[in-house]
């Protein structure tokens, strides 16, 4: 029940046909025109290289950086997959279209009251048990949804069985940490537009060490600064005392310096 | 005898009213339209010179912490004639981030959020939390400066007493936030360029916020220094000047340093739209003023001083503004230049803070600083009215023979 999903994307089986696009559409209510962007009004959208179709969309990653980086919490992540956004949180500060790895979050530029769109993983279809819109539109299997563990499985099983057919990679297994959308290529990932600069680590981890620095910073330097006070504020009494030693009024003498 | 290098800039207070005005208009059109309507941002693009603007204050703005250090908790107490100036600085500083932060929101009215819902992963979270205690913070140590003023003293009593602790959380979290700025990019790994992205991004910040800050010090003792008599003596803003060089010259090692070590160093050796803009930043603001501030002949000529302090407030401004746009161009397919509502809105924002720096300063006791004491600051108080900002200072030239 709360394993997690994803969903595994055969490139070197996806004709072209779009009915993903239309099928998510529909899910969610979005004007229905072919579109070949990421919009606000496309959550997925086919980018062509020569005769192979690339599915682009959210990843909802595991370690998302758009999570990381909100500081309301708009964003977050299910343990069954989605990434869910929350407009009544958000303030707008468009961090997550900045920092996503992906490109993904659109914004609603023309609205005085925005919010960001892009594709929710469909959390319901998903909680009664149901495979995302996209996965039961696709005719040819491009696009299959299922348990992440397993759809690796099926991936790893697909390249050993036609070692020529693919490279000998899944990306998004382990890319920034690991993703719910798994895809299967017939060429190098880098000649169809992914980012081979990401690496495996997660993104979040680059902020999260200057993040744990920061009880450092308030605990030393709070004793580090009030020792210092301390110090020079005893030498200027001290000062304050010799001199007024000097001036031949003498103080009571309750400082044994 | 005294002639003036530079003519001064008189009748600003128009041209300020007339920013402030088109900066109020763009601010509406802001509000009813919408960002996308009236400004340049875009999804590729989603931080523009708002972003930078914020870099920009808080960074001037440092001359706050620094000073309230060196003289609350350091006891360099010959320094407390600059500290009201430095708090007002830091004050009015803030406030006109806040606002240019809430105006950049897409949802200004969310713009509490952050207090109730937290984010502890978030950098972003955290500035939003030091911002406003910080600014809290400064206001408590204003506070004293207005109460002065209405001879209402009990409340002072009260201040001091607690003062000591805020002043410790008040340098601390500027410390943090500076920094936290240049956290801001270490998200980015792939989009800023590595001219400027590098995992020292919060060092680099704070390093230099520290000379910038105490550039707009040295500068405010010599703008509102009156007849020839420095606000500060001269000995002092020399020390001042010193630190700045200092500040530099770390600065300068740990970028070049930094460029090494990840191999970026050749993005230097050609000439790209990157690396003109890169190497503008490094001359004007750290290179050149580090060159001038090593000669004692500089650092006690106010001239001399003058213009080296201004240049790292500006090479301070190339920076912030470099990191907050030119690095995540994608010269040429993808630039960004901003539109005239946003360097509106910018300008106006600027022309409230002069205007509210020079009415606070003239009306309260900013430049007399009671605990002083000596009274040999009190009398040297210049008025605001008779100094227009941006005029250099007087040239005494009080050079050692
Ligand atoms: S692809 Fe981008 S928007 Fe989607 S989960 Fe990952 S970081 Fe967030
Ligand atoms: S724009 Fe909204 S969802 Fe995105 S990071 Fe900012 S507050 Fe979070
Ligand atoms: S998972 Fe749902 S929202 Fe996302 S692309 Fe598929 S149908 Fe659209």
């Amino acid at each position: 029940m709360t394993s997690k999903k994803a969903m595994l994307i055969d490139i070197s089986l996806c004709v072209g046909c779009n009915a993903c696009q239309a099928g998510c559409k529909e899910e969610n209510g979005l004007p229905p025109q072919e579109e070949k962007y990421l919009s606000l009004t496309a959550y997925t959208a086919l980018d062509k290289y020569n005769d192979l179709y690339v599915r682009r969309m959210c990843q909802h990653c595991d370690v998302p950086t758009c999570v990381s980086v909100c500081p309301v919490g708009a964003l977050t992540k299910s343990s069954t997959g989605p990434v869910s956004y929350d407009g009544e949180k958000c303030i707008g500060c468009r961090y997550c279209l900045q920092a996503c790895p992906f490109h993904v979050p659109k914004y609603e530029w023309s609205s005085t009251k925005p919010s960001i769109r892009k594709c929710k993983f469909c959390p319901s279809r998903i909680a009664s048990g149901r495979q995302t819109a996209c996965a039961e539109a696709c005719p040819t299997g491009a696009t299959k949804f299922g348990d992440r563990d397993e759809l690796l499985a099926e991936a790893a099983r697909r390249i050993t069985a036609e070692p020529g057919k693919y490279v000998p990679r899944i990306y998004g297994e382990q890319d920034v940490g690991g993703t719910s959308m798994l895809y299967l290529s017939p060429v190098p990932f880098e000649q169809l537009g992914f980012d081979s600069r990401l690496g495996k680590a997660p993104m979040p981890m680059l902020t999260m060490s200057a993040l744990s620095k920061v009880p450092n910073v308030l605990s030393v330097g709070g004793v580090l600064l009030a020792g210092v006070w301390w110090i020079t504020n005893r030498r200027a009494e001290v000062q304050a005392y010799e001199s007024s030693l000097k001036n031949g009024n003498d103080p009571e003498r309750e400082d044994d310096e | 005898m005294k002639t003036l290098s530079v003519p001064h800039v008189t009748g600003w207070r128009p041209i300020a009213i007339i920013l402030i005005l088109a900066g109020a208009l763009a601010a509406v059109a802001r509000f009813a339209l919408g960002l996308g309507a009236t400004t340049n941002l875009s999804d590729e693009f989603p931080w523009g010179l708002w972003i930078g603007f914020d870099f920009l204050g808080i960074g001037l703005a440092a001359s706050g912490f620094t000073i309230v250090a060196a003289v609350h908790l350091f006891h360099a107490k010959e320094y407390e004639p600059i500290v009201r100036p430095a708090i007002l600085t830091a004050f009015i500083g803030y406030l006109l981030v806040v606002l240019v932060l809430i105006i950049d929101l897409g949802r200004p009215d969310h713009f509490w959020h952050p207090l109730v819902m937290w984010n502890p992963h978030s950098v972003m979270c955290e500035i939003s939390w030091c911002l406003m205690l910080y600014t809290t913070v400064l206001s408590l140590e204003f506070a004293p400066i207005i109460l002065e003023k209405f001879n209402i003293h009990s409340p002072i009593k009260w201040i001091h007493a607690v003062s000591l602790p805020f002043m410790i959380f008040g340098v601390l979290l500027s410390t943090l936030h500076q920094s936290s700025f240049g956290s801001l990019y270490l998200i980015v790994p792939n989009r800023l360029h590595a001219l400027w992205y590098t995992p020292l991004l919060p060092v680099l910040f704070f390093i230099s916020c520290i000379a910038s800050g105490l550039s707009m010090v040295v500068l405010e003792s010599l703008i509102f220094s009156r007849n020839g008599r420095p606000f500060l003596p001269t000995r002092l803003r020399a020390n001042l000047a010193k630190a700045i060089a200092l500040a530099l010259a770390v600065y300068f090692v740990v970028r070049i340093q930094d460029l090494l070590t990840r191999g970026a160093l050749h993005d230097l050796t050609t000439l790209t739209y990157y690396s003109v803009a890169f190497y503008a930043e490094l001359l004007v603001g750290f290179v050149i003023p580090f060159a001038l501030l090593i000669f004692e002949k500089v650092r006690t000529s106010q001239t001399g001083l003058y213009y080296a302090s201004l240049m790292v407030v500006l090479g301070f401004a190339f920076n912030r503004m470099n990191t907050a746009i030119t690095g995540l161009e994608r010269y040429p397919s993808q630039t960004y230049f901003p539109s005239i509502i946003e360097i509106f809105i910018m300008l106006g924002i600027t022309a409230v803070g002069f205007c509210a720096f020079s009415f606070i300063a003239e009306y309260l006791p900013v430049f007399t600083a009671e605990e002083a004491g000596a009274g040999q600051h009190r009398d040297a108080a210049p008025s605001v009215e008779k100094k227009p900002l941006f005029a250099p200072p007087e040239c005494e030239d009080p050079r050692p023979s």
